[in-house]
């Protein structure tokens, strides 16, 4: 494998890996408020069609990206009221929202373009563009650093950069602010924030908000970035890779990172059948490589690599008097 | 007493004549949904050009999940339903059980055979078309390397891409063919993202043409195409308009009139079974005002030869499904 190769497949599993990193890290924060977020395919998918939708009416990206962000915000709040306020089952809840999402997104797409459920494709200034980073073509003949700069960071979408910056961003709020040590704790002992005067209810609030703009952002990079528009369950599944890439990461934003861009490195090594025969001698089955996220989850579960603990108090209605 | 038999006679008629009119065609999509642009979209197309012509009304269902098939068809027969169409492969088995409970009314089934005294199987000879599309990538490709696309790793798809593979040896013995598939479960039809990762890293190996038979994934594939400056070919329905210039052409598969003529015939669809190839026009490309100016003369001459040639019987393109396996490209 040469270096050209290796860094299309890398360059290929940093945009299929953002998304991912995104929803992974949307449902870092529910979780750790001890909120837990079937639902992040869902949000995703309301996301990807609603910035669809109004980037092809506006014309403008950036307009869509926040209808989507909005649209997922919408979900995330149903998902606040139930299992929040009513103090439902966070997992029920989610898994609605899912099939909430994908049988309106189709409904509202068929009624207001009637192109059978999708969107019309956007163009210009409807999409995020592939942007260039400063000096990428000035370096780019600089031995391997200078390929590796022109190829693999420079020339991706604003959001793919916005995905890699959330991740120090989401370290720095959770284990250096007030805010985040009360939202960790809120997931592993509501009882004691409560007795400490802080409310409960506000922090898992405030968590679920942030997981649905984390959430729209990622359904904006799939409809408006990787694609030009949205088409039924374009998501295909990714939300629940995510959840596997957030147990994977123990819960944990660096972690989440690098289980993130391992899970979208596979898939893109997936697209290569050729790459892998060459460098290892030996056919190996594509389908294997795409069930694999799954695979390693289920062992990290299984207490094969360390153990996966979640949230303390994840999954539970905090509930003032027993 | 004679009163009460005329009313009754009467209402007697008058369901007579509401169950008459219930008669009407029903069409069942298949997953991937009525408006695929693609396969399905073609099953529709057909059905709405009958109902525009003849101002009649038809019944349709989009299945969301594989657990509804049995029960689609029992409802529809049920209800009354005759003929009822089915768009996709995976309408055999459940068909299969369900026919012989409705003798009284005709199925059709595109893209699968039943073997029963009220169905209409239809098949397509999908490899006859993607050859011809393949010698048209092969003589448009300046790399000599060329890329395939599929949906769902099943048969008929490997069909369409060990056509499309002996049609680009035909052209240039030498000639790359890299095949991919997306996935192997029903979302691989609806995963534009992956398409156009999957056509991504066949640009990297050196394509410049590629054929998307892959349901609403293509969608991806062709607008990547289109990002990236090559050439790509289109499946089912005529696609050379999403993109103008940039579609070499599409694959025909004719579903729109299969549906069209079992509509027109209603309830006097015949039975038996149907191979719809280059010779009867089921399967072809698609020239247009919008890739005109991608095919040349001496192009279309070539294509239009070898399709004389596989309609007379003197070439042969080697069918997939036949032994499971292809002499021009491994998957």
């Amino acid at each position: 494998m040469d270096l050209v190769t290796l860094l299309q497949i890398l360059d290929s599993s940093l945009r299929l890996a953002t998304p991912l990193l995104l929803a992974c890290l949307a449902g870092l924060f529910s979780e750790r408020a001890g909120i837990f977020d079937i639902g992040l395919e869902g949000k995703m998918l309301a996301a990807a069609f609603m910035s669809a939708a109004v980037a092809f009416t506006t014309g403008s990206a950036w307009i869509g990206m926040l209808a989507g962000i909005g649209a997922s915000m919408v979900l995330s709040a149903i998902h606040g009221l139930a299992s929040i306020t009513f103090r439902g089952n966070q997992l029920i809840s989610g898994v609605a929202l899912n099939f909430l999402a994908q049988g309106a997104t189709v409904v509202w797409a068929q009624s207001w373009f009637a192109q059978g459920g999708r969107t019309p494709q956007l163009s210009g200034a409807g999409r995020f563009e592939p942007i260039e980073l400063p000096f990428a073509d000035a370096l780019s003949g600089v031995p391997i650093l200078g390929p590796i700069y022109a190829d693999l960071i420079s020339g991706h979408a604003i959001i793919v950069y916005i995905g890699l910056l959330m991740v120090p961003l989401t370290w720095w709020v959770l284990f250096r602010t007030r805010f985040g040590l009360r939202l960790r704790a809120v997931g592993e002992n509501p009882a004691a924030v409560d007795t400490a005067g802080v409310s409960v209810i506000g922090l898992r609030y405030s968590s679920i908000v942030i997981a649905g703009v984390l959430c729209g952002i990622a359904g904006a990079f799939l409809a408006t970035s990787l694609q030009a528009g949205f088409t039924q369950n374009m998501t295909a599944g990714r939300g629940y890779i995510a959840l596997a890439a957030l147990i994977f990461a123990k819960w944990r934003p660096w972690y989440a990172l690098m289980a993130c861009l391992l899970f979208g490195f596979l898939q893109a090594l997936a697209l290569r059948p050729d790459v892998i025969e060459g460098t290892l001698n030996f056919q190996v089955q594509v389908q294997f490589l795409d069930a694999l996220p799954y695979i390693l989850t289920v062992i990290i579960l299984a207490g094969f690599v360390g153990k996966a603990i979640p949230p303390r108090a994840g999954g539970e209605p905090y509930v003032k008097e027993r | 007493m004679s009163f009460m038999k005329t009313i009754l006679g009467g209402a007697a008629a008058a369901a007579l004549t509401a169950g008459a009119a219930l008669a009407e065609p029903a069409i069942i999509y298949d997953l991937g949904g009525k408006f695929d642009k693609s396969f399905n979209e073609s099953a529709y197309t057909g059905a709405q050009r009958w109902a525009d012509e003849t101002g009649e009304s038809f019944a349709e269902f989009e299945i969301q999940s594989d657990a509804q098939r049995e029960q689609a068809i029992r409802r529809f027969a049920e209800n009354g339903n005759n003929p009822i169409v089915m768009a996709g492969f995976s309408w055999a088995t459940p068909l299969s059980e369900a026919a012989a409970d409705y003798p009284d009314t005709t199925f059709v089934i595109i893209d699968g055979v039943v073997e029963a005294d009220n169905v209409r199987s239809i098949v397509f000879s999908e490899h006859e078309g993607s050859y011809l599309v393949g010698m048209l990538a092969a003589m448009a490709s300046e790399t000599g390397t060329v890329g395939f696309v599929g949906g769902m790793d099943i048969p008929l798809i490997r069909k369409f891409g060990c056509g499309y593979a002996q049609g680009v040896k035909a052209v240039n013995e030498d000639a790359t063919v890299i095949a991919n598939m997306t996935g192997t479960t029903p979302a691989a039809w609806n995963d534009p993202v992956k398409g156009s990762e999957l056509t991504l890293a066949q640009i990297s190996q050196g394509a410049d043409v590629v054929f998307a038979a892959a349901g609403g994934t293509g969608v991806g594939v062709l607008q990547t195409a289109a990002d990236e400056d090559i050439l790509s070919i289109g499946v089912d329905s005529n696609q050379n308009y999403l993109h103008p210039g940039e579609v070499l052409t599409s694959m025909t598969k004719r579903v729109d009139n299969m549906v069209y003529d079992a509509f027109t015939a209603g309830e006097n669809v015949e039975p038996g079974f149907n191979v719809m190839g280059v010779a009867n026009e089921g399967v072809g490309y698609a020239v247009d005002e919008f890739n005109e100016e991608l095919l040349t003369e001496e192009m279309l001459a070539e294509v239009q030869a070898a399709a004389d040639a596989i309609a007379s019987g003197e070439l042969t393109v080697h069918d997939y499904m036949s032994d499971e396996s292809c002499p021009a490209v491994d998957f």
